[in-house]
């Protein structure tokens, strides 16, 4: 149980979603100036709990599963 | 290009084989190409602004279907152009109105673009989560009254001092694999609904390392995990230097 896993391939479909949302929204180079629309912080912070809101929607009640 | 055709913007970087992008598929299925610009590459793609423009984009990213296949895209065009040198990821959703506006960006932000690749190089991102291990759960209860209270109590004070002793465990482990790192990021603990772990997790940490150091770093890892059995930890990687692409000020 405590030793890691054993490093997992860069297989994107395989990436979990949650490890990938950290560094696609957190991460990068922010560009202003002619960029439509950049995700800034204060944006993160709504897309992450609407994220979690429609996850809980879509998902068979977490909260309950064991 | 229609009028509502936007330009996505990917990544920047050095020279990239153009054959390399022909048959990758982008956000939305779309084509990708290299733009050259202020000697680097964009690497971009064509997106209709009806799906991508700033509205519609505000109201995708809150539709985690949505979001998750457009991140996989945006990761696996990212990863390919990881896969031939430096890279420079740009955040989600970085969307200009067209290619020249684009391409007059990264001119004028070239040197900055240009200190940020040097920086990284072919470091790659590993990340490292930590875990309070789960802790056997209290037997069935035999007792009431006085009995149950004082079990009850030693419970909560065991769980306290299990969560002093993870967050202890987890400086300690950032501290050390730091040392392994050109440089390391903290980032804050993911939302357990998210991830559908149920462990609180006590470090969501990246690590920026050089190409030769990932297999002394994995064993760091295990060799950690033994030593701090009240923490489980996860390596993921390596990824793109995503968490450290915007470590200074953004060029320009």
């Amino acid at each position: 149980m405590s030793t890691p896993r054993a490093p997992a391939p860069p297989d994107t479909e395989r990436i979990a979603l949650v490890d990938l949302l950290d560094r696609v929204l957190a991460g990068g180079v922010v560009l202003m100036g002619d960029v439509t629309l950049a995700v800034a912080d204060v944006d993160l912070v709504t897309v992450s709990l609407r994220a979690l809101v429609t996850s809980l929607g879509t998902l068979a009640g977490p909260e309950d599963r064991r | 290009m229609t009028e509502s055709a936007g330009v996505w913007l990917y990544a920047v970087a050095g020279p990239v084989d153009a054959a390399a992008l022909a048959g990758l598929a982008g956000v939305g299925g779309s084509a990708v190409r290299a733009v050259a610009a202020g000697g680097l590459t964009a690497v971009a793609g064509d997106v209709d602004l009806a799906e991508y423009g700033e509205a519609a984009l505000r109201r995708n990213l809150e539709d985690l279907d949505w979001l998750a296949a457009t991140a996989r895209a945006h990761h696996r065009v990212i990863d390919a152009v990881a896969g031939q040198g430096p890279v420079v990821p740009m955040r989600l959703a970085t969307v200009y109105r067209d290619e020249a506006s684009m391409t007059t960006m990264l001119a004028r932000q070239a040197a900055g673009f240009r200190r940020i690749l040097d920086r990284l190089g072919t470091r790659k991102e590993w990340g490292v989560k930590a875990y309070l291990a789960g802790r056997p759960a209290p037997g069935p209860d035999a007792g009431t009254g006085a009995a149950y209270l004082r079990r009850r109590q030693r419970q909560l004070a065991a769980d306290r001092e299990g969560r002093r002793e993870a967050a202890a465990s987890a400086r300690a482990v950032h501290a050390e694999l730091s040392g392994y790192a050109a440089d390391s990021r903290c980032h804050p603990p993911q939302a357990q609904q998210l991830s559908g772990e149920r462990a609180v997790m006590v470090l969501n940490a990246a690590y920026l390392l050089d190409s030769g150091r990932a297999e002394d770093f994995a064993r760091a890892v295990a060799a950690l995990a033994d030593r701090h059995p009240g923490i489980r930890l996860e390596l993921t990687g390596p990824w793109p230097p995503y968490s450290f692409a915007d470590t200074e000020e953004p060029p320009g």
